[in-house]
């Protein structure tokens, strides 16, 4: 056992760390850096999903023959580790760490052929369609309604909280496709193209001042069936087993650290009036990072017991508890940092192409919005609630 | 970098585990408490045929050359047990310190002793007035023509009443004044002009305060060549810590599956305790912090052997960390219990008090938060 890298580690951390420097542009990392939303917008993420994928690293998690790298979990961390280290932007998470894995799992070699080589080269930008406006954290009783007619599932209902849905061209969506005594067994999982008759998208925007979230509409929106993943009425198998994916098989703590030494560094400077002589201050930038500390370690623990592309279990919900909290941790000390500053408000976006000089310091013109919009982070993915009701009955089988 | 264990590990864990479940149970635990001892010495003779007491000592010295994260596993292991057993006094700190600091000699006659069992070494550092700062120590050695005086009052030293040598700190004087130099001198336990009183510990075991007036020492009462001793001080304080953590992880592990299991048996208002989802929350927010305590225990023994401030830093973060999920396990584990939390009839109560004292030994969470934040800015140069 040993926290330490062994010489052929060291060596890929310094090849990741030579393509970032010589890949990254300064445009694209300031951008990330002025990015306050959970996502990159796709001008940005994109672009770096393509030069990712050209180097061979477009899925780190996913299988060697459907394009993985074939990376050790040391190599996984590694990787993940520098990005964040450098600041680069978010690819499409709900392709390449959602959808993707249950592709593979679940879907058919005609779907593997057609869909996995475009979430990898990024030709496609996908969104998620799951929650519906009676059925959040209840989400199995989502109502959205898939009838049979011919080779076709037509399609009626609404999903909402879609992110970046007016920037993907497909999505995923959980729909229901059959009325059964167990909610559960109703459902199917369906690949749907964003540009098909019957789609309309309604803006949400939300209190951090951004667009990333959306609702949307099917009115008779036709959807071949050859478009289902797997079995009728075993979508909510395949949705769950993307939900762990989506809460746990990333590595968080590297972005929350870079997000602590952003916070510490402004609380280190004059422009604070150097915040971190306050005491408390300075215990709390301590408290904070020592949680990540302990994230850290469990992610290593989980990553170091699970092969490439497997499914992380009921230990995603702690990894995605923990994340979520200690990003609000993260967040709201940086509203403290900064003082009266977090009483000016930017209302344009994106914040990398302002046409006017802002009322605060750039380095801090993040810190409000990500305060905010980190208050979505115990809600999506199940809130913190549901995540604890999943670790009383997995872990602890109560 | 690779977190998966060893078949030696395995086997370590297991075989501490079986061990433990074997040995300890309440109706051992009570007997022990009331006993003068504190302990049982039939069970110090089997760490020692096991290899316990050798575990962390280099093989040169008859040990074993063991690491951290084997203290660890069986740290955790005598959580799980209450264990009283003075391993951490004896063989973390102890031997830790004596083959740190001692002379060749020092090592050769001490070391082997340890490992067989035969010989207790604990290390008497804490004073009133320093809270829980290791660099103030007002106890003072002075030189004399035949080796060394040593005056001044130690608190809260950890199995202190079966040592026969008690490591002590004392800041070295010269005629002309201090000369800003920690020293650690071996007292053997009777020696005119020491005075131990020794009390029951929180959460089992023993410790004592000694009093110190003018005890005469020969000059190789002194451990090694009389470097200043607080690095090294500094440097078996984490080691102790680390090891602590492992502890405290096994005792609260222990008591979160007591509880669910509780939850799961009692039944009010017509079902069980945990068909409730504000009980349910509760048990998955101790689980967590559990998971948590663990991670912490691991890393910072993993982290012992980095530089100073990094090794510091780590142990503090683990202190800190474990301290506080130790305290919401340990009181929240009474809560869920309701009544018979609070009586001496269940374990629960033994087991928090064990957290408690653990809480407490080397300092508290606020005091290694801030010792964090401290080591952190100072490890940053401005």
């Amino acid at each position: 056992m040993d926290l330490a890298f062994n010489a052929e580690e060291r060596a890929f951390q310094q090849e990741v760390r030579d393509f970032i420097a010589q890949n990254l542009t300064p445009e694209v990392k300031r951008a990330t850096a002025l990015t306050p939303s959970v996502f990159s917008d796709p001008d940005i993420g994109m672009t770096w999903q393509r030069t990712l994928h050209e180097k061979g690293w477009g899925a780190p998690g996913w299988p060697v023959e459907y394009g993985g790298p074939s990376w050790t979990p040391a190599q996984r961390w590694i990787f993940e580790t520098e990005s964040a280290r450098a600041g680069v932007p978010n690819v499409n998470v709900m392709g390449v760490k959602m959808v993707g894995p249950v592709i593979i799992g679940f879907g058919s070699p005609e779907q593997k052929n057609f869909y996995l080589p475009r979430i990898l080269s990024g030709e496609d930008y996908w969104c998620q369609g799951y929650s519906e406006p009676g059925s959040g954290s209840d989400l199995a009783s989502l109502k959205t309604r898939a009838v049979r007619d011919g080779d076709d599932y037509v399609i009626n209902g609404s999903k909402i909280w879609t992110t970046h849905a007016h920037h993907a061209n497909r999505m995923f969506a959980l729909v229901r496709t059959n009325d059964t005594p167990r909610q559960q067994d109703g459902i199917s999982f369906i690949l749907i193209d964003m540009k098909t008759r019957g789609i309309t998208i309604r803006p949400i925007l939300t209190i951090g001042g951004d667009h990333e979230v959306n609702q949307v509409f099917f009115d008779d929106v036709r959807v071949p069936v050859s478009n289902r993943v797997g079995e009728e009425g075993k979508g909510w198998t395949y949705g769950k087993y993307l939900l762990e994916f989506e809460r746990g098989a990333g590595i968080a703590s590297a972005k929350l650290r870079e997000g602590l030494r952003a916070v510490s560094e402004l609380a280190d400077s004059e422009l604070t009036g150097r915040a971190i002589e306050d005491p408390d201050i300075a215990m709390r930038i301590s408290e904070v990072e020592v949680d990540i500390d302990a994230l850290e370690m469990t992610e290593l623990r989980v990553l170091s017991a699970l092969q490439t592309g497997q499914n992380p279990g009921a230990v995603s919900s702690l990894l995605k508890l923990r994340m979520s909290e200690i990003r609000q941790a993260v967040t709201r000390l940086g509203a403290d940092v900064i003082g009266h500053d977090a009483l000016a408000v930017e209302p344009m976006r994106p914040l990398y192409r302002l046409n006017h000089e802002p009322a605060i310091p750039e380095e801090m013109l993040t810190v409000v919005p990500e305060y905010l919009n980190g208050r979505a982070y115990t809600i999506f993915g199940g809130t913190s609630e549901v995540q604890r009701d999943i670790i009383a009955k997995m872990m602890l089988g109560i | 970098m690779d977190l998966s264990f060893s078949d030696e590990q395995r086997l370590l864990r297991e075989s501490a585990e079986r061990f433990i479940a074997e040995s300890y149970n309440a109706e051992h635990r009570r007997r022990t408490a009331n006993d003068p001892l504190g302990f049982s010495a039939a069970i110090w003779k089997q760490f020692a045929d096991l290899g316990w007491l050798a575990l962390p000592i280099p093989e040169s010295y008859g040990g074993v050359g063991g690491g951290a994260v084997e203290i660890g596993l069986l740290m955790e292991a005598f959580g799980r047990g209450l264990v009283s057993e003075p391993y951490l006094s004896t063989v973390v700190i102890g031997a830790a310190l004596i083959e740190k600091c001692g002379s060749e000699q020092q090592k050769q006659a001490i070391l082997p002793k340890i490992g067989d069992g035969s010989l207790f070494v604990v290390f008497a550092h804490s004073e009133r007035a320093a809270r829980f700062d290791l660099a103030t120590v007002t106890t003072i050695a002075s030189k004399t023509a035949e080796g060394w005086r040593l005056s001044g009052n130690k608190i809260a030293v950890i199995d202190g009443h079966v040592a026969s040598q008690i490591i002590v700190s004392a800041h070295i004087h010269h005629h002309d004044g201090a000369s800003g130099r920690l020293g650690l001198f071996m007292v053997p336990a009777i020696t005119p002009s020491l005075a131990i009183s020794d009390f029951p510990r929180l959460g089992g075991g023993r410790a004592c305060n000694l009093e110190l007036s003018d005890v005469h020492l020969p000059a190789d009462a002194l451990l090694g060549d009389g470097h200043d001793a607080l690095p090294a001080i500094e440097w078996v304080v984490d080691r102790a810590m680390a090891a602590l953590g492992s502890e405290a992880v096994g005792i609260m592990q222990t008591l979160l599956e007591t509880t669910v299991e509780y939850t799961k048996i009692r039944h009010q208002f017509g079902r069980p305790l945990a068909a409730n989802q504000v009980i349910r929350h509760r048990l998955a927010d101790m689980a967590m912090q559990c998971d948590e305590a663990r991670s912490m225990a691991l890393r910072a023994a993993l982290m012992l052997d980095a530089e100073p401030v990094e090794r510091g830093r780590a142990a503090s973060a683990a202190k800190a960390k474990i301290g506080k999920c130790a305290r919401f396990v340990g009181e929240q584990s009474i809560q869920l219990h309701g009544g018979m939390g609070v009586t001496e009839e269940l374990e629960i109560g033994a087991y928090f008090k064990r957290l408690v004292a653990f809480d407490t030994l080397f300092g508290g969470s606020a005091y290694h938060y801030r010792r964090h934040a401290a080591l952190g800015r100072a490890a940053v140069p401005s």
